[in-house]
């Protein structure tokens, strides 16, 4: 197929090592340098919807990792058979399927969870973090090396997500995981910020967060 | 390479079908282990409307709640005039879709609480907050005049304004509140504009408000005043006086 051939990265001909540079690099770059969330600003909407708690937080995390490296390697498995003309659409209906199972499970075995997420864990089919992985390389790359990936991008939107939710849980609610911190110090009277509860404390945190990750990094946007 | 239609298709085709074999199966297999967690969330709510109740099923594990739910709570179905209906059990009555109905038409199911000397009535509650449903269920006295405890539950308010609802400080101010004036006429209990108002001012039919969750708020009132409504014949009937004979 040529346009899966343009998109083949450059492989190397001796045999790889399980955990080469090359692949280490595929986990590693999306934490920071290459973040999801902070230099590619996908999914943003989910990142601002759940993180008032830390433990849906971490609920939601698991849930877009476990998507994306799934998603990763189904469509890198078919990627040489998927139709070029319907290949959006392929990958629609396997994030969609990924989804659904996912909120089946949380149904069943976890049903406080899965009412307090509700709609957002439908949502990560539309996370354009996902779409993006497998448009830009699960189509053209080994399965092994997608699921990387999917790892990496998953990982670097999970502790975004996760580092916004324990600011906005502690500045909020005066609590990290449910576990009541303030109190635990003896200091009684935390004043709570009802801000940081709304969206917008996550459009504040994050642009904090933005703001750090890129004096450190040099990162311009051109 | 440029594939055929009838690639195309084909291969639409057994996606879907493996996609969809996938997920029915899925399906099929959680479906038992989900109704089990729906109906233990049912029976966690409705055991919450009762404070002393709520703190011990915090500490329960699944199971212990269904025994304890077992041990404390006897459920009736009646209709809008008071009368119980024979034959429905009232866990398995889908409040959202009698919501829909006409209230003549509407199965009303009342749990009964007892433990020790301590009786209570608990009512399921349904309605509409500001962008998606509203619901809970409230435990009032035998004597269909104060308010035991309420358990409140939303669809999609908004986080930390509407969604306080379902904190239990929110929930802490409608106890002990009186629903019936002095004469015996229905009331309800009203939640307020505006937040941090003295209880002196609030009085026992009003309790303090939500800032910035004002229509949810009126969506709990609407709920409660209407629901309480709907249960004043059974009560009535059923268990104002009427409690040595039919009630044992």
């Amino acid at each position: 197929m040529m346009s899966t051939e343009t998109l083949e990265a450059p492989v190397a001909k001796q045999k790889e090592t399980l955990l080469s540079k090359r692949r280490r690099k595929l986990v590693s770059d999306p934490l920071n340098d290459d973040n999801p969330v902070t230099i590619q600003v996908l999914g943003i909407c989910s990142a601002l919807a759940v993180t008032t708690q830390m433990q849906p937080t971490l609920v939601m995390a698991i849930s877009v990792i476990f998507v994306l490296i799934f998603s990763n390697l189904t469509i890198s498995l078919i990627r040489n058979l998927v139709p070029t003309r319907v290949r959006i659409i392929v990958q629609l209906a396997v994030v969609a399927t990924l989804v659904t199972l996912v909120s089946e499970f949380l149904k069943a075995y976890s049903y406080d969870m899965y009412k307090s997420l509700s709609v957002f864990i439908g949502l990560i089919i539309t996370n354009c973090i996902v779409m993006g992985r497998l448009e830009a390389f699960a189509l053209g790359n080994k399965p092994y090396d997608s699921v990387l990936d999917g790892l990496g991008s998953g990982l670097g939107y999970s502790w975004i997500i996760l580092a916004v939710a324990f600011f906005r849980e502690i500045w909020g609610s005066g609590k990290v995981f449910g576990y009541p911190v303030f109190e635990a110090l003896g200091i009684e009277n935390f004043a709570t910020n009802g801000l940081m509860v709304s969206p917008v404390g996550a459009f504040i945190v994050l642009g904090f967060i933005i703001w750090v990750q890129r004096t450190k990094s040099g990162y311009v946007e051109h | 390479m440029q594939q055929s239609n009838t690639y195309i298709i084909v291969f639409s085709l057994i996606l879907t079908i493996v996609l969809g074999g996938l997920l029915s199966g899925v399906s099929q297999v959680l479906g038992p282990k989900q109704k089990k967690a729906i109906d233990l969330d049912t029976k966690k709510q409705i055991l919450g409307a009762i404070p002393s109740e709520k703190d011990k099923i915090a500490a329960m594990k699944g199971d212990e709640v269904i025994a304890r739910y077992g041990e404390v709570i006897q459920s009736y179905v009646a209709d809008h005039e008071g009368n119980l209906i024979d034959g429905v059990v009232a866990e398995d009555v889908n409040i959202e879709k009698n919501y829909k109905l006409p209230v003549s038409g509407r199965q009303l199911p009342v749990f009964k609480y007892a433990h020790g000397d301590e009786e209570a009535y608990i009512l399921p509650l349904f309605g509409a907050g500001l962008w998606d449903a509203i619901w809970g269920f409230v435990a009032i006295t035998p004597d269909f005049e104060e308010v035991i405890g309420i358990s409140l539950a939303h669809r999609g308010e908004t986080p930390g304004l509407g969604a306080r609802i379902t904190n239990a400080e929110i929930q802490a101010r409608y106890v002990g509140k009186k629903i019936v004036d002095d004469a015996g006429n229905l009331v309800s209990v009203v939640m307020v504009k505006g937040e941090k108002n003295p209880e002196s001012s609030l009085g026992p039919h009003k309790v303090d408000g939500l800032a910035g969750a004002t229509l949810t708020a009126a969506g709990v009132n609407n709920m409660l005043q209407a629901y309480l409504g709907y249960y004043k014949n059974y009560f009535d009937k059923n268990v104002k006086g009427a409690s040595a004979l039919s009630m044992n």
